[in-house]
C-alpha cells in the first residue's frame, strides 16, 4: 500500500508544479499570509528566496512582525534542508524569506509562525515538488 | 518404485519447473513504456542537465585553466608529505574514479573514513562526508596537515613552493610575489598549527604577520587544488544516452537491455533511490541518516551535527577572510541547518561510476553494492539518531535488476583525459625519447 501511495505521489508531483505563489488566512484567522517565490518554477537542489505579505483579518498590512520558518515532508518525517530566514522587512507588510531549498522530489508543507499586533498565528502551504 | 509413479513424479516435476521459468519471466518483466510522468524524472536525472562549469565565488581561481593545470601538478606530487610518500592521488587514484578501493583511508596513518569520489564534487555546497568544509579549497587544506594523512604542515609547503622554481614561476603569475622565507629563524623548515607538539610550537613562535602569510600561501595552493579538482566531472553513461533517446522518442532503443530497465523502474519508483539520489548526479549533496553501523571497534560517527558546527566556525569558510566571496554570495552557510535531525547523517554520494566505488558508505562499511541494496531493502533501526529510511520489501530479482541499472551508470569522465594523468609520471613514449637523449 505504501508504495501505491508513493508512486502517486511520485506521479502527482512531477505531472503538477509547486504553486509559485498562494495565500491563504492562518489557522486561528487572524492573519493572512501570501508567498510569491522569485524562483519560477520552483526546482529541488536550488537555493531561492520568497516574499511573504502578511495581513490582518481586516486586511490591513501589517508592518512589524516576527516570522519563523519550518517545514519538511510528512511522508519522510525529516524537515527542511536549510533554516530559511526573514533577512529584510521590504515594507508595505512584505518580507524577504531567504535561504528556501527543497532536497527532494514529493510533497512538502512550509509553516510559517508569525507574531504580530499581539497574536501569535501560524499558516501552512502545501508544495508537490 | 512402480513405472506409473516414476512418470507421476517427472510430470510434477516438470510442471514445477515451468512454473518456476514462468515466475522468474514475470521478476523480470517491465512494461516497455514509460508514462510520460517517468519520462520527466528520467530527464531530471539526465547528465546533460548538469551545469557545463560549477561556480565557486569563493574562490575566484575556480575555472582559471592555468590555476587547475597548477593544480594537477600540486595533486600528484609527493613532497606535500612528512615522508615525501604521499599525494593527494595516494587516495585519490584516478583509475578508481578517484577512490581508493580500501575501507578507510591509508594515508600517514590509518584513517577512519572511507575515500570520496572528487569527481563532480565542485558541485556539491559542502565537502567530507559530514560537510565540515563549505567549498573544495576549505576541504584541501585539512588532509595536507591531518596526521593521518599528509601529516606535514604548512610551512613545508610555502618552502616547496619557495625552492622549486617552476612552482615558483606557476604561483607568481596567479597569485602574488611569494615572501622571502629564505631566513629559517622567521620562516622555519616545519611549522603549523598541527597535533605535532613541537610543530605547532614552533608556529606559535613565528611572528603574526609571517604566519598569516604562510597562511595565505597555504591556501592559494589549496585554491589551485581545488581549481583541478574543478575540471573532474563525469561525461555522459550508457544510461544517459538512454534517456537522450528516449527525449528524441525512440523508446524502443535497446541502449539498457531489459532488466537494466526494469532496475531504473524500481529507482525511481519502489526502491525510492530517487528521494536522495536525485540529480543529474544521482545526489542532493545533502545529509541523510540511513542506519549504517559503525566500523567495527569505532563508536558512532556523529556525522552532520557536528560537521556544520564545524564549517560554521572554519576560519576558512564562504564568510571567512581568506574567501573570495562577499556575505551575499554564501547562501549555503547563512542558512545551513543545524539540530538534532542531522544526528549521524552522512552526506549522499553520487552514484555514477559506483561500480568502481567499492567498498561503500562513510567508513567502508558495506562491502558490496549486494551488500548495499540489502541494507536499504532491510532499513534497521539506527545506532543514534532516527533511520530516515523504511524496509522496501524487494524481491531477489528486483535487487539484481537494481544493481544492473546502477553498473549502467559507468562512463568516463568529461573533458581533456590530461587531467587523469599524473604530470610527474614520464609516459612510455617520454621514456623512450629520454633513454635516446642519455644514450647519445
Amino acid at each position: 500500500m505504501r508504495f501505491i501511495i508513493f508512486t502517486l505521489l511520485c506521479i502527482f508531483s512531477v505531472t503538477t508544479q509547486a504553486e509559485t505563489k498562494s495565500s491563504k488566512s492562518s489557522d486561528a484567522g487572524h492573519f493572512i499570509v501570501a508567498y510569491e517565490s522569485k524562483a519560477k518554477p520552483i526546482k529541488i537542489n536550488q537555493m531561492h528566496s520568497w516574499v511573504i505579505a502578511i495581513q490582518d483579518a481586516n486586511k490591513k498590512t501589517i508592518l512589524d512582525a516576527i516570522v519563523n520558518i519550518a517545514g519538511g515532508m510528512p511522508e519522510h518525517d525529516h524537515g527542511l534542508p536549510t533554516q530559511p530566514l526573514i533577512t529584510k522587512n521590504l515594507g508595505e507588510g512584505k518580507y524577504l524569506l531567504e535561504g528556501m531549498k527543497f532536497h527532494m522530489h514529493g510533497y512538502w508543507v512550509v509553516t510559517l509562525s508569525i507574531e504580530a499586533a499581539g497574536k501569535t498565528d501560524q499558516v501552512t502551504f502545501p508544495l508537490n515538488l | 518404485m512402480s513405472t506409473f509413479f516414476r512418470w507421476i513424479l517427472i510430470l510434477a516435476a516438470s510442471i514445477a519447473i515451468i512454473f518456476s521459468i514462468l515466475w522468474i519471466n514475470t521478476q523480470f518483466k517491465q512494461s516497455s513504456k514509460w508514462s510520460s510522468a517517468e519520462i520527466e524524472i528520467l530527464k531530471t536525472l539526465w547528465i546533460g542537465n548538469l551545469p557545463a562549469i560549477a561556480e565557486d565565488n569563493s574562490n575566484k581561481l575556480a575555472n582559471n585553466l592555468e590555476a587547475a593545470e597548477f593544480g594537477r601538478q600540486l595533486f600528484f606530487d609527493e613532497r606535500f608529505s612528512h615522508n615525501k610518500k604521499i599525494s593527494c592521488a595516494t587516495c585519490h587514484i584516478p583509475d578508481l574514479y578517484f577512490t581508493d578501493g580500501l575501507k578507510t583511508a591509508a594515508g600517514a596513518q590509518a584513517g577512519v573514513h572511507n575515500t570520496p569520489t572528487i569527481v563532480g564534487m565542485a558541485y556539491s555546497p559542502w565537502q567530507f562526508w559530514d560537510g565540515r568544509s563549505d567549498s573544495l579549497w576549505s576541504q584541501a587544506l585539512s588532509p595536507l596537515e591531518n596526521e593521518l594523512e599528509h601529516a606535514a604542515t604548512r610551512m613545508q609547503f610555502a618552502h616547496i613552493i619557495y625552492e622549486d622554481k617552476k612552482y615558483r614561476l606557476l604561483y607568481e603569475s596567479l597569485f602574488s610575489p611569494l615572501p622571502n622565507l629564505s631566513d629559517k629563524d622567521r620562516f622555519p623548515a616545519i611549522a603549523g598549527p598541527v597535533k605535532n607538539k613541537q610543530w605547532s610550537k614552533t608556529w606559535e613562535k613565528m611572528r603574526k604577520q609571517d604566519r598569516e602569510a604562510v597562511t595565505q600561501i597555504f591556501v592559494n595552493l589549496a585554491k589551485a587544488l581545488a581549481a583541478y579538482q574543478h575540471r573532474l566531472a563525469p561525461a555522459a553513461s550508457r544510461f544517459d544516452r538512454y534517456v537522450e533517446a528516449l527525449i528524441q522518442q525512440d523508446e524502443e532503443n535497446l541502449i539498457l537491455t531489459k532488466q537494466e530497465k526494469a532496475g531504473l523502474k524500481l529507482f525511481i519508483d519502489k526502491a525510492q533511490c530517487i528521494n536522495c539520489h536525485n540529480g543529474p548526479l544521482f545526489t542532493n549533496n545533502e545529509f541523510h541518516n540511513t542506519g549504517i553501523l559503525s566500523a567495527p571497534r569505532h563508536l558512532p560517527s556523529m556525522g552532520r551535527v557536528i560537521g556544520v558546527r564545524k564549517t560554521l566556525n572554519d576560519e576558512f569558510n564562504c564568510l571567512g577572510r581568506f574567501s573570495d566571496a562577499n556575505e551575499n554570495q554564501c547562501g549555503d552557510i547563512n542558512f545551513a541547518k543545524q539540530g538534532d535531525e542531522l544526528i549521524a547523517a552522512h552526506k549522499v554520494p553520487t552514484l555514477r561510476n559506483i561500480n568502481l566505488t567499492a567498498p561503500y558508505m562513510h567508513s567502508g562499511q558495506l562491502e558490496t553494492l549486494e551488500d548495499v541494496i540489502d541494507h536499504y531493502d532491510q532499513a534497521p533501526l539506527a545506532l543514534v539518531g532516527h533511520n530516515e529510511i523504511k524496509p522496501l520489501e524487494l524481491s531477489y530479482f528486483e535487487k539484481k535488476q537494481l544493481i544492473k541499472f546502477l553498473h549502467s551508470l559507468s562512463g568516463p569522465l568529461a573533458g581533456d583525459s590530461i587531467w587523469q594523468k599524473n604530470p610527474h609520471v614520464l609516459s612510455n613514449k617520454q621514456m623512450n625519447i629520454a633513454k635516446e637523449i642519455s644514450a647519445q
